[in-house]
Parts: C-alpha cells; structure tokens; sequence
C-alpha cells in the first residue's frame, strides 16, 4: 500500500508531484511502515559522519555499479541489494543525498531502471535537512533482511548507449548538462575532477547546453515549475530526448527533473557520456559554444 | 616502501592491516584529526580558489626545507577529502622537501581504499600529493 504524497502546495504545480517529499513531511513520517529512507551520496563517509535517523547508505560505486564491467548491477544484485538493505518491492523508498542530490537521483534512476515503483526524492537533499538542524544519527539501523524479487533489468526506456547516440545524431535531440567550459571543450573535465577526463574536448555535435544545476535554487531545492517550464520549455515540446553528462549522474538530476517534474514521457540517460564519447575512436565532435551539425551520413 | 618517510609507512601498514567497512572507519577517523588552520591562514582559507570547486585548502610553508609545514583545511561535508588531507597531514608534515618529493606518486594504492572509495576519486589524494610537490620544486 503506498504512502500518501507528500502534500506541499508548491509540489502540486509538477507533473508527479508524488515524486518529491520535503523535509517536513519526511521528519513527520520517518518509521512509517512501509517507507525506507535510502541516503547516497558523491563522499563515501558522509552518512557515516550522521544520516537521517532510520535512513540505509546506498553507494552509487560499490552497490549499484558491477564491480568488474562498467555496467549497472543485474537483477540478481538488485534483489540482494535490496534485501539485504531491508527494502521490499512495495516499499516507498525516498532517496536523499549531498550535492543537491546528484547521486540520490542517479540512485533513484537506477531504481527505475529495475522498475521499483514508489521511489521519491526529498527536496533539497542532505543539505537542506541539515541546514534546518534536523535530526541525524550515527546508528545504522538493523533492517531485517526482505525477500525483494529478482527482477531484470529494462534499460530500454530511460537508458541510452552509445550506439544508440549514434544512430538518432541529428533525429533525437541531445541535452549535454555539464558546465559550459566543458560543453565548449576548452576543458576535457570537471573542474578539479582531472581524473575523469578525456582525451577529447568539446560536445556531442547537435548537443544544447542546458548545465544541470539550472535546475536547482540556491538552497538545492528544485525550482518551481514556472522557472522550470522557462528553462526547459523548448526541450520539452520535443518528442524524445537524450540527456549526458560526464559519467551520468549530473543528467540523472536533468532526467528527474524532464520525467517527474515536467512530465515528458522519453527521457533517456546516456550514461556512458562524455567518459565514453571524449574516449571513442572515429565519433564526431563539435567544439565552442554552438551545437553543430550532425554529420551527414555515409 | 623505502622511499616514504616512516611516519607516512605507517599509516599504509595501517590500512593494509583492515578490511572493508573499516577501512572507511579508519578514514574517518582520519578526517576527524584534521587539525585547524593556524590563525595566520584563516583569512587566506576563506578565498575560493578560482575555477576551482574543490573543497580543500592547501598552504606549504617550505622556508625551512629540512621541515616542510602542510596546512590542509576542508569543510566538514566533505570528510572523505578531510581523510586524505589528514593522511597527508600527519604522514608527512614536518618533513624534508627532499623525502616528500620522493613520496611516490602512486602510494596511495597501497592504502588499498580502492574498493571502499571510488578509485577515480582516490586518485583526488593522489592530485593533492601533486599540488604539495608543486610548491616544493
């Protein structure tokens, strides 16, 4: 039985208002049954130095990606990921996280991706729970263990590879979400980030630049829909639409905000993003600050 | 290991010596000892660093270069980066220029964290390592 959505006024003008929960309603439901809080974050040791009481760390590198291919756990590790987390398949999950929840809504598309359905992100993430002094705990909570089925995979909806760029350039529109120095080429990575680099510069050709965190207000909340509906208007009103970052969590944030928020029903996230195409041999490249054009074909 | 200073050799055996989760207590601990800035870099902490959205803050004092001093400062919501500046810290402030500079480049592998950390971000200690050798050459 699902758990009422949270009713804040403001989330009532977004598509799936169900999708977002606020601090207050969170701090008013923590040990409801049937609702787990899952936290995942970019640092490792946050939820170890507080979390939200009741709250279970989900690692987007040790859990949710197989450790030997660059590939998202399968069926088999989710259902024991999930088990072993305590989380049952008609649970609500809502899933918060540091840096305006980058990595709690990489996390919740993963959970997509398996298909688990009632999973919802709290606004503003760990950082608006801390600003407004709520509570954190160092306990980790002893959930018995559940019996989550095993269920497949099905990346065909919200995930796009490679190959699948390829073949739609210049049908599908791509929104590129990394900052602009990165969109343009002059860096080939994040800033301080040189690690995950590329060999390569500049964007997928026909790529717009629509940086992620247009998304997010200064408090790390989403934006309303009207700033929203601004930002994204004319992305929107396309039928289908691929949206990358640089290893798919900045366009996992774009893609909640597409799907949930705004309500467009052919988002995909290609994941492999720039660390794969920067990488790619004999893949086009557009520079500097214009789209560029796709190439004709041969 | 014959390069590290001894105080830096340590700390690798410590982590060699744990496995897993408590690898990631020991780094948290880590991140705990931290100390504070000395007074006289509050102010210069408190400038970002342009095109830079790293958190940490890194002074080395090498007008003495047989005791090289590293002062390291990150915020506290980012403990995995206070982890790394600690290790650095305390496994070679007070040191020579000439030992750190023979630190290798690679030692953090020895910390066998790349399991429990993503090893694209712990090579973030290894970029540190870097910037401290950079104001020593």
């Amino acid at each position: 039985m699902p758990i009422a959505a949270d009713p804040t006024p403001t989330f009532a003008d977004y598509e799936h208002p169900d999708r977002l929960v606020s601090t207050q309603w969170l701090s008013a439901h923590i040990g409801t049954p049937g609702l787990k809080v899952v936290e995942s974050d970019e640092d490792v040791l946050l939820y170890d130095v507080g979390h939200i009481p009741g709250a279970v760390k989900v690692d987007w590198h040790l859990d949710l990606n197989d450790p030997v291919e660059r590939d998202y756990i399968d069926g088999e590790q989710f259902a024991a990921l999930m088990s072993r987390k305590g989380i049952s398949r008609d649970d609500t999950v809502v899933i918060y996280g540091d840096k305006s929840n980058w990595w709690a809504a990489y996390a919740l598309w993963v959970f997509t991706l398996f298909g688990h359905e009632d999973v919802r992100l709290l606004d503003g993430g760990r950082d608006a729970w801390l600003a407004e002094n709520r509570e954190t705990t160092l306990d980790v909570p002893d959930s018995p263990v559940t019996e989550y089925p095993v269920v497949e995979r099905d990346d065909a909806p919200i995930r796009a590879y490679a190959s699948d760029v390829l073949s739609s350039l210049g049908t599908i529109p791509l929104i590129d979400v990394r900052s602009p120095a990165e969109y343009t080429g002059e860096r080939t990575h994040m800033p301080d980030y040189p690690e995950e680099g590329a060999l390569r510069g500049g964007h997928i050709p026909t790529a717009v630049s629509i940086p992620w965190a247009k998304a997010a207000a200064a408090d790390g909340r989403f934006r309303t829909r009207a700033e929203l509906d601004e930002i994204y208007g004319e992305i929107v009103a396309q039928e289908k639409v691929i949206a990358y970052c640089r290893i798919g969590e900045r366009s996992s944030h774009t893609w909640f905000v597409l799907t949930h928020l705004l309500g467009h029903s052919s988002v995909r996230n290609y994941d492999g993003s720039w660390t794969e195409w920067g990488n790619a041999v004999r893949v086009p490249i557009a520079r500097g600050d214009e789209p560029g054009d796709a190439p004709s074909k041969q | 290991m014959a390069e590290m200073p001894e105080s830096l050799a340590e700390i690798v055996e410590d982590f060699a010596a744990v496995d897993g989760q408590n690898k990631l207590q020991l780094l948290l601990e880590f991140s705990r000892e931290l100390p504070e800035l000395p007074a006289h870099l509050e102010q210069a902490a408190m400038e970002p660093v342009p095109e830079c959205q790293s958190p940490l803050f890194l002074s080395v004092d090498s007008a003495d270069t047989d005791h090289v001093q590293l002062y390291f400062s990150a915020p506290p919501e980012a403990p995995t980066t206070r982890g790394f500046a600690s290790i650095l810290h305390q496994g070679l402030h007070g040191h020579s220029a000439r030992a750190i500079l023979d630190v290798p480049d690679d030692f953090y592998l020895a910390l066998g964290l790349g399991d429990a950390v993503s090893p694209l971000r712990l090579r973030g200690m290894s970029a540190m390592l870097t910037r401290i050798k950079r104001h020593l050459r």
